[in-house]
């Protein structure tokens, strides 16, 4: 039970830290978003042929951001921790006139949609592959896969998400090129919805998969590898246990832990990842409307989106640690070691 | 492993054995010792890990790879005209003239002494190219708006593998040795920027304040890169600080600085040059995502900025006799981060104690004779 309070306030620190930095970015930054935004008011009021008056520069702002400029940066931050925390209030977006969170949070399911079943997909690959390289080590079924594996390594999600769109998308029609389903379709819980956005989202999917493919199968092989030449694994054999109860207790569980870590760490890459993704695919996800705020020019928007990804990333680490006492019972035991 | 023999500290201790046994007179040995050290230093350091580095064909391909980028982004721009609209016809396509050019005049290839003094790329005596990799819809060619990227990438790619991986050293060795309380809040630091989203985070920085320099864009990208590296070698310090010669440094009161710097990091060296080249890898991947997307200024030259050309003005993914346009940025990205890849695996070999002893040789073997 501490290992999971642990976890928690340990989650609930990261999330202060990081507003606290996007706070600083945001509000504290010589020529910050806020300032800009306020110029930017004060020249379009200034072209409708207005007069800028100070005192709604500052409401106009106050509005946008959440915060009133007027006051010291102490009250400032509490009020933004206070309205993100509490209120789930992220401002609102200076182009849609829309609060960011409603923006958002329509958005994200799609996104982690993506995102979880290339990481899923990815790391399956992974263990599978890895474990048949280990199993044939040394052949040519070995090293085949291992260059393959490498080479895979260093073609970027992006490069895969363009070769995929122009062959498949383009070229030969197989798949949509953009958006998340047919717009025609009526949405809701019927067939042929649910089957247009898997068939929208499996150009997303196959390029998230690279993401979660990384390098993992070449871990997973030598983590393999190393198990197989322990020394309980002989006596394992030498007590008569079956070869699939080996492989799947003796091996497998062992040599994932690593992996699981990895992963682990691979949660914020992937969900990362999903920016560049939904630009290519123009799918509208989170990924999407960052890059739509970056160009906009929304920073309020800009600001949401990352938080909203961090929290995110947060949760999913979150679930990870707490399922990782499946895979490794010994959690919790700490190996704290002696300070010098 | 020798290494305590190196440092500074031992060599009075050495010295004064010496003496005690009378083997060597005195202006000798320090004579010897200081060269014999520099030899065994290179020994240790370059040469044994280099020859064992080199036995594999990974670290080959790798060092060719990389040595490639490395001519290009150096001598390549002094050899390559600068790049400029209307050079080349419009939507030139790669390797006109097919394998026919190879013989008949014109198309992307011509021999014969008539060209030593062509206008063409490269111009070597008796044969010509002629913009082999195509021009996009400007007239620019392809190939020389490549190569004229490449400085500005292996700056990107030096500064922001440097500043990763000494944020990784410092933050990774200090919380691995020190342990306590300062481990505990330097991997709360580390996990808390593991946690937040790189690439919305770049977007975020760049957003705010756009680096203009190639050099600050590595080192804004390196932000990103370190905290995975930093885990990684504190676990490995981990192990290393149980080491019965670290804790006899440390029983002998030898400040923690000086271990860390003389016990620690030498160890860790070739661990830390795998990891320079994968940093230098994500720096890469993280670069060309952020030209390709125009969040960043286009002030320096970038296989981004052209695969974002390509994207948005030639329509390279919708019409494909075009792809070449985006295609070619893509390959050197892939080329080089392979050859990246490819030397980091070949150098974790260097790490393998076994295949290490076998090269160990030379300088190191006649230390049993003088201790």
């Amino acid at each position: 039970m501490r290992y999971f309070a642990k976890r928690m306030i340990h989650a609930v620190v990261t999330l202060v830290s990081v507003t606290t930095v996007t706070f600083a970015l945001f509000r504290l930054m010589p020529g910050n978003p806020a300032q800009a935004m306020r110029a930017q008011f004060e020249s379009d009021m200034e072209a409708g042929g207005g007069t800028a008056d100070p005192e709604v520069l500052d409401a106009m702002v106050e509005q946008h951001t959440g915060f009133d400029p007027d006051q010291p940066w102490y009250v400032q931050y509490f009020e933004y921790l206070q309205d993100i925390i509490l209120y789930q209030d992220f401002g609102h977006s200076y182009f849609y006139n829309e609060p960011v969170f409603d923006i958002l949070f329509t958005a994200m399911p799609w996104s982690v949609f993506i995102s979880v079943y290339g990481l899923a997909l990815g790391y399956t690959t992974n263990i599978l592959l890895g474990a048949a390289m280990a199993y044939k080590e040394g052949s040519r079924f070995d090293s085949y896969m291992t260059v393959l594996a490498t080479f895979l390594n260093s073609v970027p999600y992006y490069v895969g998400a363009i070769l995929f769109l122009a062959f498949f998308g383009y070229e030969l029609g197989l798949f949509p090129t953009g958006g998340r389903y047919n717009t025609s379709l009526e949405a809701g819980l019927n067939v042929r919805f649910m089957a247009s956005i898997s068939y929208h989202a499996v150009l997303p999917i196959m390029s998230s998969f690279i993401v979660g493919f990384g390098g993992g199968a070449l871990s997973m092989r030598g983590n393999s590898i190393r198990i197989l030449g322990e020394d309980y694994l002989r006596v394992a054999r030498l007590r008569g246990i079956s070869s699939p109860r080996i492989a799947t207790r003796y091996v497998a569980r062992n040599a994932i832990l690593p992996l699981y870590t990895q992963m682990m760490i691979g949660i914020a890459a992937v969900f990362s990842s999903s920016v560049l993704l939904e630009f290519i695919f123009t799918y509208p996800g989170v990924g999407w409307y960052t890059f739509d705020a970056v160009m906009r020019r929304d920073y309020p928007l800009l600001m949401g989106s990352f938080l909203f990804f961090t929290i995110v990333t947060l949760i999913g680490i979150l679930i990870a640690e707490f399922t990782y006492g499946i895979v490794d019972p010994r959690i919790g035991s700490g190996d704290q070691s002696e300070s010098y | 492993m020798s290494h305590t023999n190196e440092s500074g500290l031992e060599t009075n201790e050495q010295l004064s054995d010496e003496q005690l046994f009378g083997h060597l007179s005195e202006a000798e040995t320090v004579d010897l010792s200081r060269r014999e050290r520099f030899e065994r230093a290179l020994d240790a350091y370059v040469l044994a890990p280099g020859r064992v580095a080199w036995n594999d064909w990974r670290t080959q391909v790798g060092i060719v790879v990389i040595s490639l980028f490395v001519f290009f982004g150096t001598i390549g721009p002094r050899l390559v005209t600068a790049p400029g609209t209307n050079q080349a016809p419009n939507n030139l396509q790669p390797f006109h003239g097919g394998i026919a050019a190879l013989w008949e005049e014109g198309g992307w290839i011509d021999f014969g002494s008539a060209h030593e003094l062509s206008v063409g790329a490269i111009s070597i005596p008796g044969f010509v190219i002629r913009f082999p990799l195509g021009a996009d819809n400007y007239g620019t060619p392809i190939g020389r708006n490549l190569i004229h990227a490449t400085p500005d990438m292996l700056e990107m790619v030096v500064a922001g593998a440097l500043v990763s991986v000494g944020l990784a050293a410092i933050f990774g060795i200090t919380a691995g040795y020190k342990g306590g309380k300062l481990d505990e809040f330097l991997m709360y630091v580390t996990d808390v920027v593991m946690t937040m989203p790189g690439l919305p985070l770049l977007i975020v920085l760049t957003a705010i304040w756009a680096p203009r320099q190639a050099w600050l864009v590595g080192v804004v990208l390196a932000i990103d890169a370190w905290p995975g590296l930093a885990r990684a070698l504190r676990s490995q310090v981990l192990t290393l600080r149980q080491e019965s010669y670290v804790e006899a440094s440390r029983t002998m009161g030898i400040p923690s600085r000086t271990i860390l710097s003389r016990d620690i990091s030498p160890q860790l060296m070739p661990y830390i040059l795998i990891n320079f080249a994968n940093a230098g890898r994500q720096v890469v991947f993280g670069s060309v995502a952020l030209y390709f997307l125009g969040v960043l200024p286009f002030t320096s030259a970038n296989w981004g900025i052209m695969m974002q050309t390509a994207y948005s003005e030639a329509h390279a993914l919708v019409n494909l006799s075009n792809f070449y346009q985006i295609f070619w940025p893509m390959a050197a990205v892939v080329v080089l981060s392979f050859g990246l890849i490819l030397f980091a695996q070949g150098m974790d070999r260097v790490f393998n104690p076994r295949i290490r002893a076998r090269h160990a040789k030379k300088v190191g073997s006649d230390e049993e004779q003088l201790n």
